[in-house]
């Protein structure tokens, strides 16, 4: 029995052992590769918004695709809030354990399931079109376009951890305010709500992570033009999508910028969690 | 209901273990895995592997797929891009490289040891367009300047009817579409570019990437002639063998001698009629012959020119140089052409072959 049980503990000892060496692997790496930018640029790398690669005048600058990763997420995460919060109370709370419930559920499950790519074409041909004859924008392609894919995108992530969180949320507490004379409207805004806000927050800065990092079905999108978008139907470009467009090319100090964005992707995604955190902190006090 | 975890509290002092193993670890690993690399296949069978542009890719492919076939040589072509390929020739993971920008005298000179340059065919960039029910549009150089710089925003602008008199433009905003990826193609264009216009040199120059001052990125050849086809002004820039493949519409280019030549193989191999150096080093947008299409180049296989490096068989080199001198006579020439690249003209396949012939192993030539 002893020995079983020590067994368990080395082989999770070891595993979470190899997720930290990975992690800090991925960190130290990352870092290695962005000296070059450090030494040459600075910290100027961060606010500086020229790109330009070309040899003889060459100057690399990260705002441009931090801007354009933090639009093309929080237009994002701003469609997709409504759309999951009221799906996950749907499937949740109003029609829990029915027949149709299980569909949405399962479909918005599908969502989740479809790669990136297909994402991509669907916004290339379907969406793109439609921003150009609605007038928005002459070619489609921008930051915009980009947001609404990336929001279809990130639902599911929303929706199935929202919908597990208000399903968690104990029944005796709802029985009591039913009993109590409450509505079903009250019970979801004065019980449901505030028992399972935090949890569904998380399932939010989830989702809005996973927008920050999302590359190929924005690349299709966002026009990549190396530049502060002008309006929010502006072409421009993401931190990802500038780096899976970029690096197979790139040498020296271009490689060196791009592996620097790559650290500075990890330490806003890094931020944005943490800020979470706080907040979930906040709720549960 | 966190469900953040809450294991980090349980034990501050475990956490610190963990991280201080990490850092040991990390610390004991970085050293070993630079001198690992070796140990090739030294067996009677070897396996090729190269790595590089994207640009021949069409080529390389089925040339290689016909070599296999005839010879049962294996050979892996990695279609990287060309930094990719001189990446991995310069840490000595592959047999050759491909690359479309030559390497020049300072990039050559942080290569381990000396290379040569095979160019293997030549390959051109067409103006793709799409303005509803126009055709045969021509393009002047300071069309070319106007549109690309962004001074041209609409299809019925004076200068480009100028150029075009026979054809009534319709007054459509110009959309320039632009590689957002690294590659040849935007080297050999922006080449050209610098080379007809000096407002374009200056401000914009010649790379693989740009600092575009207008316009719209995509990615890769596909991505752009998918970008231009869907939408109704686009012009931009394309690989031919891409362009040729797809039947997308391309605009005449003045040439140096001021003609207005629609990109053909026969054109395109034009640009390689005049003198070329002993090392084959040389961009061939604007050369000099009257029927040449402007925006041409070469493409090149890169190696070591002592084949001798990181335990690689002899057996490995032979079969290597003994590929490289297929590649560039008929029968594969013929292939390139299939694919839509234009052929090598017969003396600088004579050149190619004498550089070949200058790879040794153990300072002793390989090819016979």
């Amino acid at each position: 029995m002893i020995n079983s049980e020590r067994i368990v503990k080395i082989v999770l000892f070891l595993s979470s052992l190899l997720i930290i060496l990975i992690t800090a692997g991925m960190v130290l790496s990352l870092m290695n590769g962005s000296i070059p930018v450090f030494k040459e640029i600075g910290l100027r790398f961060i606010i500086s918004s020229q790109w330009n690669p070309t040899e003889g005048s060459e100057e690399y600058g990260a705002m441009a695709f931090i801007a354009g990763t933090l639009m093309t997420s929080i237009i994002a995460i701003i469609l997709c809030f409504p759309l999951a919060f009221s799906t996950s109370l749907f499937i949740g709370e109003y029609y829990k354990g029915t027949r149709i419930a299980k569909i949405v559920g399962t479909l918005v499950d599908m969502l989740a399931g479809i790669p990136s790519i297909v994402y991509g074409l669907w916004g290339f041909y379907v969406l793109r079109p439609l921003i150009v004859d609605l007038g928005l924008n002459a070619q489609g392609f921008g930051v915009f376009t980009a947001g609404v894919v990336l929001a279809i995108m990130i639902i599911p992530y929303a929706t199935s951890i929202s919908t597990e969180i208000i399903k968690m949320v104990s029944s005796d507490l709802k029985e009591a305010a039913y009993s109590l004379g409450a509505t079903r409207r009250e019970v979801i805004l004065g019980v449901l709500i505030p028992n399972a806000r935090s949890g569904i927050f998380t399932s939010f800065v989830l989702a809005f992570g996973r927008a920050l990092g999302e590359t190929m079905a924005v690349t299709m999108l966002i026009g990549n033009a190396n530049i502060i978008p002008d309006s929010i139907f502006g072409a421009g470009n993401t931190m990802a999508s500038v780096i899976a467009n970029q690096f197979g090319e790139a040498e020296g100090l271009k490689l060196s910028a791009l592996i620097t964005i790559g650290l500075l992707l990890f330490v806003i995604t890094g931020i944005i969690n943490g800020i979470g955190k706080l907040i979930i902190k906040k709720f549960n006090s | 209901m966190p469900l953040t975890s809450t294991i980090f509290k349980k034990s501050k002092m475990k956490t610190y273990t963990f991280i201080l193993a990490t850092a040991l670890f990390l610390v004991s690993c970085g050293n070993s895995s630079t001198d690992s690399k070796s140990g090739k296949n030294k067996s009677a069978t070897v396996d090729l592997t190269a790595a590089g542009a994207t640009f021949p890719l069409p080529f390389y492919n089925v040339a290689i797929k016909n070599y296999t076939n005839t010879t049962r040589q294996s050979i892996t072509y990695g279609g990287v891009g060309s930094g990719g390929g001189i990446r991995s020739l310069k840490d000595k993971v592959v047999d050759f490289g491909a690359t479309d920008a030559f390497l020049n005298q300072e990039k050559e000179s942080e290569m381990p040891a000396k290379i040569v340059h095979i160019p293997t065919c030549i390959g051109a960039v067409v103006i793709a367009y799409n303005i509803p029910g126009i055709e045969g549009l021509r393009l002047s150089n300071a069309n070319l300047q106007d549109i690309f710089m962004g001074n041209i925003t609409s299809w019925n602008d004076d200068r480009i009817k100028a150029t075009n008199p026979g054809i009534s433009l319709p007054d459509l905003a110009v959309t320039v579409v632009q590689r957002s990826d690294g590659s040849g193609t935007t080297y050999i264009f922006s080449d050209f570019m610098s080379k007809i216009s000096t407002t374009w040199e200056k401000q914009v120059g010649r790379g693989k990437s740009l600092k575009w001052p207008v316009g719209i990125g995509a990615k890769g050849n596909p991505g752009v002639a998918g970008t231009i086809k869907m939408t109704e002004g686009a012009v931009g820039y394309i690989g031919s063998e891409f362009a040729f493949a797809q039947k997308i519409p391309f605009a005449e280019v003045e040439n140096s001698a001021g003609n207005y030549v629609l990109p053909t193989l026969e054109s395109i191999s034009a640009a390689a009629q005049g003198e070329i150096p002993g090392d084959t080093k040389v961009m061939l947008t604007c050369s000099s012959d009257p029927e040449a299409y402007p925006i041409s180049g070469f493409t090149w296989i890169i190696l070591y020119k002592e084949q001798n490096y990181n335990n690689r068989s002899q057996k490995q080199a032979e079969e290597t140089v003994k590929f490289l001198s297929w590649l560039i006579e008929k029968d594969a020439q013929a292939l390139a052409q299939q694919v839509h690249y234009a052929p090598l003209p017969e003396p600088t396949v004579a050149q190619a072959r004498a550089i070949l012939g200058s790879v040794v192993f153990d300072g002793q030539a390989l090819l016979n």
